[in-house]
């Protein structure tokens, strides 16, 4: 095992192929990071919905039991 | 025999609390294979005699295409599970299933396209492989799009399980279509019953990307059905006690 390529050149070019090779690296890790980013943030909003329904509840009652 | 743990497995909360506690060291373990397979694969494997570079383009085509299969398979089981067996959990495997799958498939499609262009001189042809591959992403398509379709999620549950096992008709032709048509793409690297046509310094990188894939491919799925779970249990107490838990920790802190 051992390096293919010596320079930075080399390695963004990839004997003539780099822009093939990088677009598919590129893509590759957008989707790949999307898919964990995106299910990250539903979570994090679906908890922030059901504390403030909790909040919106129990501010109900108190004000239900403020009344009698 | 005992079935507590098929009944067990099927219970929301039991899914959610384990996956909290293993899901960090999977997602770390799926981190650590996929840069190494990718730094190996890009930097050290050696070129191909014929197609250069270009090649290295298969440690990401090869994992995906292989994971937008077997993640089909999934979502058909879990929708075939969900119609037997009426399991809860089922359903919502089988939901989150689908926009992993689609953009798996979608990242086969698009490295293969780039791979296409240098190799073949053409980004897209309608080959047996690639279109059944389309064929495939559109199926994916479908099973999301029946979610929608209906007000009853009983109903959108049941004709999204049954298009995704109708569609699993479509699996064992892509597999075959490069023996069974005269086809563009390559026939496959790596047979279970065969040595595979790989030289083993090139091969090795691939077998860690496609590990890394399979436990990102476990994480991302499980991610998706816990926010699956969260929606669909919001009213129930255990949701409640988290967040009331999760607000008084931060609370905690703020003191």
């Amino acid at each position: 095992m051992k390096v293919q390529f010596q320079t930075i050149n080399q390695i963004l070019d990839m004997g003539g192929h780099g822009f093939y090779v990088w677009s598919a690296v590129f893509v590759t890790l957008t989707v790949l990071i999307g898919l964990i980013v995106r299910p990250l943030l539903q979570h994090k909003t679906v908890l922030n919905q059901v504390s403030q329904d909790l909040a919106r509840e129990k501010l109900r009652k108190k004000t239900a039991g403020e009344g009698n | 025999m005992n079935w507590v743990w098929f009944y067990r497995l099927g219970s929301p909360l039991w899914f959610y609390q384990t996956t909290t506690r293993w899901l960090p060291w999977l997602g770390l373990l799926a981190f650590i294979l996929l840069t190494i397979g990718l730094v190996w694969g890009l930097g050290f494997a050696p070129q191909d005699a014929k197609q250069g570079n270009s090649f290295r383009i298969i440690y990401m085509h090869v994992p995906a295409s292989f994971l937008a299969l077997a993640g089909y398979f999934l979502m058909a089981t879990a929708g075939a599970i969900g119609l037997i067996w009426k399991m809860k959990l089922s359903y919502m495997v089988m939901k989150a299933a689908a926009p992993i799958g689609a953009a798996l498939t979608f990242l086969a499609l698009f490295t293969g396209a780039v791979w296409g262009k240098p190799t073949w001189g053409s980004y897209w042809v309608w080959d047996a492989r690639i279109t059944s591959m389309l064929i495939l992403l559109f199926l994916y398509f479908g099973v999301l799009a029946l979610q929608y379709a209906f007000h009853n999620e009983e109903a959108s549950n049941k004709a999204s399980a049954i298009l995704a096992l109708i569609g699993t008709v479509n699996i064992p032709i892509i597999y075959k279509s490069v023996d069974w048509w005269y086809t563009l793409h390559q026939p496959s690297t790596i047979k279970l019953t065969s040595a595979p046509s790989m030289h083993p310094d090139m091969f090795q990188p691939l077998l860690v990307m496609i590990l890394g894939f399979y436990c990102f491919y476990v994480v991302a799925l499980c991610l998706f059905t816990r926010v699956e779970i969260l929606r669909r249990e919001r009213k129930t107490g255990w949701v409640g006690d988290l967040v009331g838990e999760l607000n008084g920790s931060t609370e905690g802190k703020r003191q």
